[in-house]
């Protein structure tokens, strides 16, 4: 149980930083979604992000911020086998499959419907 | 004969009639408080179309003939077809210029088309350039949205600052001889841009060109408010119509009753969420050439003017850090 609340307030807590500057900064969405990513890169090369997804489980994993995260480990993980060109081939290792999916599953849709608004 | 008032104004002599006026709207327009005014009501965003744009084009097409059949008016005897939209290049107007075949003017003045084509149809017909003029507009909320911030699908969430592009459009024949209301004077606006940056707060960008030519009008024709029975702006919205209200007064011009906004006319914003206020070409375009232009005719108006206001950036030149310019242009209408 103890983990279903700290997902729920950990995960929260990303969505009300999100809203707040939503309202009260002139931010656009493209912005605040990127910050949010470049945020969880950060963390994850801090090597905070980790310690954070084992405290919260999917309160931190699914939020965009770990999409950064994964895109700073793989390259890190790539790197410490290859050198420097593994910065460039790891950076997708560990996002390629949401990065794939989000492509196919966009195409499917656009395949099948129409806009109604 | 100079028929120029003062710097920026023009008073008609004789004043050339808005003759003829039609409006087509779309769903959440003929939803809301002014839905019977409207000639057209459409159910659906596409009206049987394969692209918003292309129901876009249809929707002005069939305001140009409903304004013609209505007072019996052949596509032979107008000498000029001005329209405007905001889409890019203006193609709903250039695509119905040519499925009207008429000598055509394209304008873009973003929301202030309306004014922009009565003023200038005004100027071509009491200049003795032509006997009868088709103006028109046209915008679609799908289209409007999609192309200046984002397209639904993207499931963006709106601040109440935002306004609704109002999805229709109008046309009005203005002739040298006809049915009145006429168009009395014109006031053509300067560019006025005050560096608001925010694409999601056009009223505030807006409001300072309407205070403008507001002034500039009422300066040249030697006029207060109260010279007519209502004064209009065409999409300030909620935030927009209240700077408005400010900066005129801070100059001396106090509009209390007698001053709305069509943005805040079209829509019933405890029930439709439409946050600050409706916008678009078509918005002072049909609630001028729908609801007011009924309302002349029944007599319950006999003086109004009307201000459309328009927001001339692009998704580039905000995207480059430029601010918003702003421009309204004002029409007298008398019966």
């Amino acid at each position: 149980m103890g983990s279903y609340l700290t997902a729920f307030l950990v995960g929260g807590l990303f969505c009300l930083i999100g809203q707040l500057l939503f309202d009260l900064t002139p931010f656009t969405p493209g912005h605040i979604l990127s910050g949010f990513v470049v945020a969880g890169g950060i963390l994850g090369g801090l090597g905070l992000y980790d310690k954070l997804i084992q405290f919260a489980g999917a309160g931190a994993s699914l939020p965009i911020s770990s999409f950064g995260n994964a895109l700073v480990k793989g390259a890190i993980s790539e790197a410490s086998r290859h050198g420097v060109i593994g910065i460039l081939t790891g950076m997708f290792e560990l996002t390629s499959t949401g990065i794939t999916a989000a492509i196919i599953f966009a195409f499917l849709t656009a395949l099948i419907f129409n806009p109604k608004g | 004969m100079s028929q120029k008032a003062g710097r920026q104004s023009v008073l008609f002599d004789p004043p050339p009639y808005l003759t003829s006026a039609a409006t087509v709207v779309g769903p959440m327009e003929g939803r809301g408080p002014l839905g019977d005014d409207f000639d057209l009501v459409y159910r659906d965003l596409y009206i049987n179309q394969k692209s918003f744009e292309a129901a876009e084009r249809k929707m002005l097409q069939e305001a140009c003939s409903l304004a013609l059949e209505k007072r019996n008016i052949k596509l032979n005897d107008i000498d000029y077809f001005l329209a405007g939209d905001l889409l890019n290049q203006i193609t709903v107007s250039g695509y119905s210029a040519a499925e009207l075949g008429l000598p055509f003017f394209g304008l873009y003045g973003a929301c202030s088309t309306l004014t922009l084509a009565l003023s200038w149809g005004a100027m071509l017909v009491a200049g003795g350039f032509a006997q009868n003029v088709l103006a028109a507009t046209s915008s679609h909320n799908c289209c409007a949205e999609r192309q200046f911030r984002y397209p639904t699908e993207y499931g963006f969430q709106r601040p109440r600052q935002a306004q609704w592009t109002v999805t229709g459009a109008a046309a009005a024949v203005i002739s040298a001889a006809g049915e009145s209301p006429r168009i009395a004077a014109v006031t053509t606006g300067k560019v006025i841009d005050l560096g608001e940056k925010d694409a999601l707060n056009l009223g505030a960008a807006m409001a300072p060109a309407a205070a403008s030519t507001l002034i500039r009008h009422f300066l040249d024709l030697q006029r207060a408010p109260d010279y007519y029975d209502l004064i209009v702006t065409g999409d300030l919205g909620q935030i927009g119509s209240g700077i408005l209200r400010k900066l005129l007064a801070r100059s001396g011009y106090f509009m209390e009753e007698n001053y709305n906004d069509c943005g805040l006319m079209i829509y019933n914003p405890e029930l439709q969420q439409v946050e600050a206020g409706g916008s678009g070409c078509a918005c002072s375009g049909v609630v001028v050439l729908g609801h007011l232009y009924r309302r002349m005719k029944a007599g319950e108006l006999n003086r109004v003017l009307v201000v459309s206001t328009g927001a001339l950036h692009s998704p580039t030149t905000l995207g480059q850090g430029d601010s918003i310019p702003g421009v309204a242009h004002a029409v007298a209408l008398e019966i």
